[in-house]
């Protein structure tokens, strides 16, 4: 009853009622809503949401940028080196204040080390605690390691010690540079005398002789005449200037600026920071342009491969067995035994890498190309007249993108890692003033391990960080650019 | 089964020789090949050298060599490093012990550990025990095994002085003190195998865990543990222990940085000091040992994987690409 009302009414709906909708435009297909995702896009997209990949990337960013600016605004040059500082303790302007990171460090030392340090300006910052044993004194003191070295003699040439002079002339007195003369006669113990820091009356143990008010006795040269204390001495008849200057001011005179090293130095009083940043530059540098070249060498080798198959499989793919069965210590060995001397340590290294690095990505490129080589689309193209080439470049390969970036990214710090091993093993020698390397500075810093960490702490934190950003960093990739994966994480 | 073993037998025994030539011919044309006898011993050496016929042409001197090899087990004598003119071989053999102790010690404290802690991460998924367990895993396999070494060296054995800080000398390698200074050396090799240990069998784990039959399991009544243990654990295990069998195979082969670090005299520590100070009987010798091995631990670990698991058919056809 109401169905029939209701299609009465219907019918009955009177023609003025109805609007034409669309006079004059068509009616297309409506363009779709959602932007397409393309391939990297999309890894993109997954990629940000693996937040440990994200600051794994970061941080190789940083170490990338630390290698490549710190030379630059370094004050110290690679081939600084200081023999009087010597396993300076880290120290950084800002921190220092603060009472940490200021090149400082408790030492317990007798009366005679306590003695000589106490003479030094500044060396001894703080005087701990005394402790007496068998009726010897036992003194623990925070040593400043930058003021350590104290007074030293410098033979000047005449230029030199005018312009010493002169700068001197305008420095405050606590800023001096050059310090008395010491009268060495009066130094009991023959074995001091040559010592510049024994500016005061000492016992044949090296024991400092107090006045009454507890103070050091000066011992300096007078100058018989005048009365006056002697600040230098002449040798070889008046061209070179011998003069007793205390190290600290002195190297601000001779470079500009004080003695600061934010990692320290090493036993040959190189800047550690400086010739980290160098190491890592050289070691990336290796990482990127050996893994940049394996990956072109093994992809194209795995396309060959796959693609052909058959006896062209059979034969490359046995070359690459046999070759990289042989260990890869033995081709490192090897390539140095034979080239190091004619083309330099470095290009060794990289011709060792190049030789069987290529072999792993060879591999997967090849499986790739299994994968997709029988597929529909690879025989259209071939139906269409394509050549080997084109398949092989344009068809295929684009497939194996993913594998290939992934196995980019793991081969450098499989670089690094070797680089590193090698040189700390001493199979190669990559310590010249000039060229450093990661594992150099570790193989140098292990010989002082217990005494100075600092030398090998630093190198040790760059390697490990480099190698975990990288393998997350690699492992974020890798499942960001497979995309079976798309979608099931959440 | 036994055409494909014969099979793959013959190819690595192919390889291995062909790898020994390029090797041997190699090190031979290096200049400088060994030093002048001194004294009392320029005589001996001159007839060491005739023997060996080091100035002969190279595919001679090869040809005794491998003669030397095959019929009395002679690799050359030392040069450089051992004993003046004594066997290689002899030389080697007391190297030996101290790699294989070492790698045993800590194969033997880091795969049940491993294992343990992989299984529990895999009952744990996605857990903050799995967290906490996977990033510490993901630390220790990336930090190189010597920053281990230095950590361990500085802390434990100079801030603490729990340990020394190398090994301990002589050869009593089963007394107190040995086993007491091996400690620090074991740990560092044991962590990156631990970490890849608690890896693989988390990944298996919970793969064979998410399986039907682990359904069917529970269905049928068996509790989890029950489950777990009888059907899920026993599957894992299929591939990892083709991963035992292999680092069993490369125990003998030693590690030469932990050695190196620790100053322990094994095999790593001489193939080292042999390619510094160019003793080249000793390098050609361990080469040809360090080969082998890894030729046959891809033998075995290929190998091994058909024998546990009857559903992997090795060396098929086509049809089992």
């Amino acid at each position: 009853m109401l169905n029939d009302k209701i299609t009465e009414d219907i019918n009955n709906i009177s023609k003025d009622k109805f609007v034409l909708v669309q006079d004059d435009v068509k009616i297309l297909d409506k363009e779709l809503v959602t932007k397409p995702i393309g391939y990297f896009e999309d890894a993109w997209l997954r990629f940000k949401r693996n937040k440990g990949s994200v600051i794994a990337a970061i941080i190789i960013v940083i170490l990338i940028l630390f290698a490549v600016i710190v030379p630059m605004v370094s004050k110290y040059e690679m081939k600084f080196t200081d023999g009087f500082y010597s396993y300076t303790l880290p120290k950084h302007e800002t921190f220092a204040k603060l009472g940490f990171w200021d090149g400082c460090k408790d030492y317990e030392y007798n009366q005679k080390t306590y003695d000589y340090l106490m003479g030094i300006p500044g060396a001894v910052k703080e005087t701990k605690s005394v402790r007496e044993e068998k009726g010897e004194n036992y003194y623990t003191v925070n040593v400043d390691t930058y003021m350590r070295p104290g007074y030293v003699y410098k033979s000047l040439t005449k230029g030199e010690f005018d312009a010493l002079v002169e700068y001197d002339a305008n420095q405050p007195e606590g800023n001096k540079v050059m310090y008395p003369m010491v009268n060495t006669k009066k130094i009991k113990n023959p074995g001091f005398q040559k010592d510049p820091n024994y500016w005061f009356e000492s016992t044949m143990k090296g024991v400092a002789i107090l006045d009454d008010n507890g103070d050091y006795k000066p011992i300096y040269k007078v100058d018989s005449d005048t009365g006056e204390y002697v600040y230098w001495e002449t040798k070889m008849g008046g061209d070179q200037y011998k003069v007793r200057v205390l190290y600290y001011e002195y190297f601000n005179y001779a470079n500009g600026f004080y003695p600061e090293f934010i990692f320290g130095t090493d036993g040959f009083g190189q800047d550690v920071l400086v010739r980290l940043a160098f190491g890592a530059r050289l070691s990336l540098m290796l990482g990127f342009c050996v893994a940049a070249v394996n990956i072109f060498n093994g992809t194209i080798w795995g396309a060959i491969e796959g693609y052909y198959g058959g006896l062209t499989d059979l034969l490359m793919e046995r070359f690459a067995e046999i070759l990289g069965s042989v260990p890869s210590i033995v081709t490192f060995a090897l390539f140095q035994m034979y080239f190091a001397s004619k083309v330099g340590v470095v290009w060794t290294l990289v011709f060792a890498f190049l030789l069987t690095g290529w072999i792993s990505p060879a591999w997967r490129v090849r499986s790739q190309f299994y994968r997709f080589k029988g597929q529909e689309y690879v025989l259209a193209a071939r139906t269409l007249g394509a050549k080997d080439k084109r398949i092989i470049f344009r068809h295929i390969l684009p497939n194996a993108i993913g594998t290939i970036i992934t196995s980019t990214v793991l081969i450098v710090p499989g670089v690094i890692f070797s680089e590193s091993t090698l040189s700390y093993l001493g199979i190669v020698d990559l310590q010249t003033s000039n060229v450093t390397s990661v594992g150099t500075l570790l193989k140098n810093g292990q010989s002082c391990l217990s005494t100075f960490p600092h030398v090998i702490l630093f190198p040790s934190l760059f390697i490990s960080l480099l190698m975990i950003s990288f393998n997350l960093f690699g492992n974020g990739l890798r499942d960001a650019l497979n995309p079976s994966l798309r979608g099931t994480e959440n | 089964m036994l055409k494909y073993v014969l099979k793959r037998l013959g190819l690595m025994c192919v390889t291995f020789f062909i790898i020994m030539t390029i090797c041997f011919v190699l090190i031979r044309m290096l200049p400088n090949q060994i030093p002048e006898g001194q004294g009392d011993f320029a005589e001996s050496m001159r007839a060491m050298q005739e023997a060996w016929g080091y100035n002969k042409p190279v595919m001679t001197q090869y040809g005794i060599f491998l003669k030397n090899v095959v019929t009395k087990w002679d690799w050359g004598f030392c040069t450089r490093i051992g004993t003046f003119l004594k066997p290689v071989s002899e030389y080697l053999g007391s190297k030996f012990p101290p790699s294989i102790i070492l790698n045993v010690y800590s194969i033997l404290f880091s795969v049940p550990l491993g294992i343990l802690l992989g299984c529990y991460s895999a009952l744990k998924k996605n857990k903050w025990q799995d967290n906490v367990l996977s990033t510490l895993v993901m630390f220790f396999i990336s930090v190189p095994s010597f920053v281990y070494a230095f950590v361990l060296q500085y802390f434990v054995g100079f801030k603490l002085g729990w340990c020394p800080l190398v090994l301990h000398s002589g050869t009593d390698w089963f007394s107190l003190p040995m086993f007491h200074s091996m400690i620090m050396p074991i740990l560092a090799l044991s962590f990156g195998l631990i970490a890849g240990f608690q890896r693989f069998t988390r990944a298996e784990l919970t793969e064979t865990l998410t399986s039907d039959y682990m359904l069917l399991a529970r269905a049928k009544g068996l509790t989890r543990g029950q489950a777990t243990f009888r059907h899920a654990f026993r599957n894992s295990l299929v591939p990892i222990l083709p991963m035992i069998i292999s680092q069993f195979i490369f125990i003998m082969s030693g590690s030469l940085i932990i050695e190196k670090i620790f100053a322990i005299p094994g095999i790593g520590n001489v193939y080292v000091e042999s390619i510094i100070l160019r003793d080249y009987s000793v390098f050609i010798t361990i080469s040809m040992f360090y080969l082998i091995i890894g030729l046959a631990g891809g033998l075995i670990i290929d190998l091994s994987y058909g024998l546990i698991d009857p559903r992997i058919r090795m060396g098929g056809g086509k049809t089992n690409a």
